[in-house]
């Protein structure tokens, strides 16, 4: 069977969002990303311009699970960051348990400024997210009338 | 894994075409860029090397519309097919929420498709998951060429649990939405299901 749903709440979301706004404040950072370790994203603040941020979100999942296996092959547990610098800009990603939290930024930071304040932030996220994650069991067991809801015509509209 | 996000009302699903080097799976993918509206689709990613042969994944984000006034977001992805990319092809089976196995028809692949089925039960169940409990289609592709095994035959030989099989032609588009749809629709019963 496939995992369970992870289901975030608005007022989580919210939460999230907010933690990612100071951080990027704190950072001096361009934007912040939290993405799902399977690729998902979750939430972001500051200036995506055209990104695309749902490749964007994939290529940093996958960019962190083949460092992470590296990681096993040279007999580490993990690499619980990994930093690209760039001419203008660097990527600083943090591993948060099911989570990574994604720095861009550029001159007007430093990569010690974002690793002490990624640092602090990641406690919070955890904490949310950690939340999220108890609550997802519970939450279909309470409130699944959406899921039960969906009919074979909800379905099968989706393809016509 | 499903991810529901509330707040924006988005239901997200990861789909993963797995199958032997060259079946296919690509071309799949490409066929579903090529003909998807541009609002309901992302970039196409490959991660591919100089000859055009999947290094890492190819990965397309699809939107289909909206179930109950959440929209439905499926992230398509490829495996490297090639023998010695397993390490990449168990990272990429994680989270995965369903499974399309792109079987090449010909007969001189049926080897392959077999070592890389057996080697997709094999990562799934590494990743914790079993191919009896997953969404999961088998698409029997290149049924154009002159030397391919007769349905029956394959579908004998391939499948593992009752699953939908769909005969295709991945470069014309034959059978590529079916499979899709098939999968898709696996996927969002499950999670009715609970």
């Amino acid at each position: 069977m496939a995992d369970t749903p992870f289901i975030l709440q608005e007022h989580q979301f919210h939460k999230l969002k907010t933690v990612l706004e100071r951080l990027r404040v704190e950072c001096a950072a361009r934007v912040v990303f939290l993405i799902d370790r399977d690729g998902q994203p979750i939430a972001f603040n500051g200036e995506i311009g055209a990104m695309d941020t749902t490749s964007f979100a994939s290529l940093a999942a996958g960019n962190v699970a083949a460092t992470s296996s590296m990681a096993k092959l040279i007999g580490e547990d993990t690499f619980p960051s990994v930093f690209h610098e760039g001419e203008r800009e660097s990527i600083f990603i943090s591993i948060i348990g099911r989570a990574l939290l994604v720095v861009v930024f550029d001159e007007r930071s430093t990569l010690s400024l974002v690793k002490i304040r990624t640092k602090r932030g990641s406690f919070e996220v955890a904490a949310i997210l950690d939340e999220a994650t108890e609550d997802s069991a519970a939450f279909r067991v309470n409130q699944n009338s959406f899921f039960t809801e969906i009919t074979d015509e909800d379905i099968d509209s989706l393809f016509s | 894994m499903t991810f529901i996000n509330y707040a924006s009302r988005e239901i997200n699903c990861k789909i993963v075409y797995y199958g032997p080097g060259l079946c296919g799976k690509t071309t799949n993918l490409q066929y579903i860029y090529d003909s998807t509206a541009p609002q309901a689709k992302g970039k196409l990613i490959s991660l591919a090397t100089e000859t055009d042969r999947t290094l890492f994944f190819d990965f397309m984000p699809l939107e289909l519309g909206t179930v109950r006034g959440f929209k439905t977001r499926f992230h398509l992805y490829t495996v490297p097919g090639q023998v010695y990319y397993d390490a990449s092809r168990k990272l990429i089976l994680k989270g995965v929420d369903g499974v399309v196995f792109v079987a090449d028809s010909q007969e001189e692949r049926m080897d392959a498709n077999i070592e890389s089925l057996y080697n997709l039960e094999e990562n799934l169940s590494t990743q914790g998951y079993d191919l009896n409990n997953i969404p999961y289609v088998l698409q029997l592709n290149k049924r154009d060429l002159p030397n391919v095994i007769p349905t029956d035959e394959l579908t004998n030989e391939l499948q593992k649990k009752g699953e939908p099989v769909y005969e295709a032609v991945a470069t014309n588009g034959s059978g590529v939405f079916d499979t899709l749809k098939a999968v898709a629709k696996q996927v969002l019963t499950e999670l009715r299901k609970g």
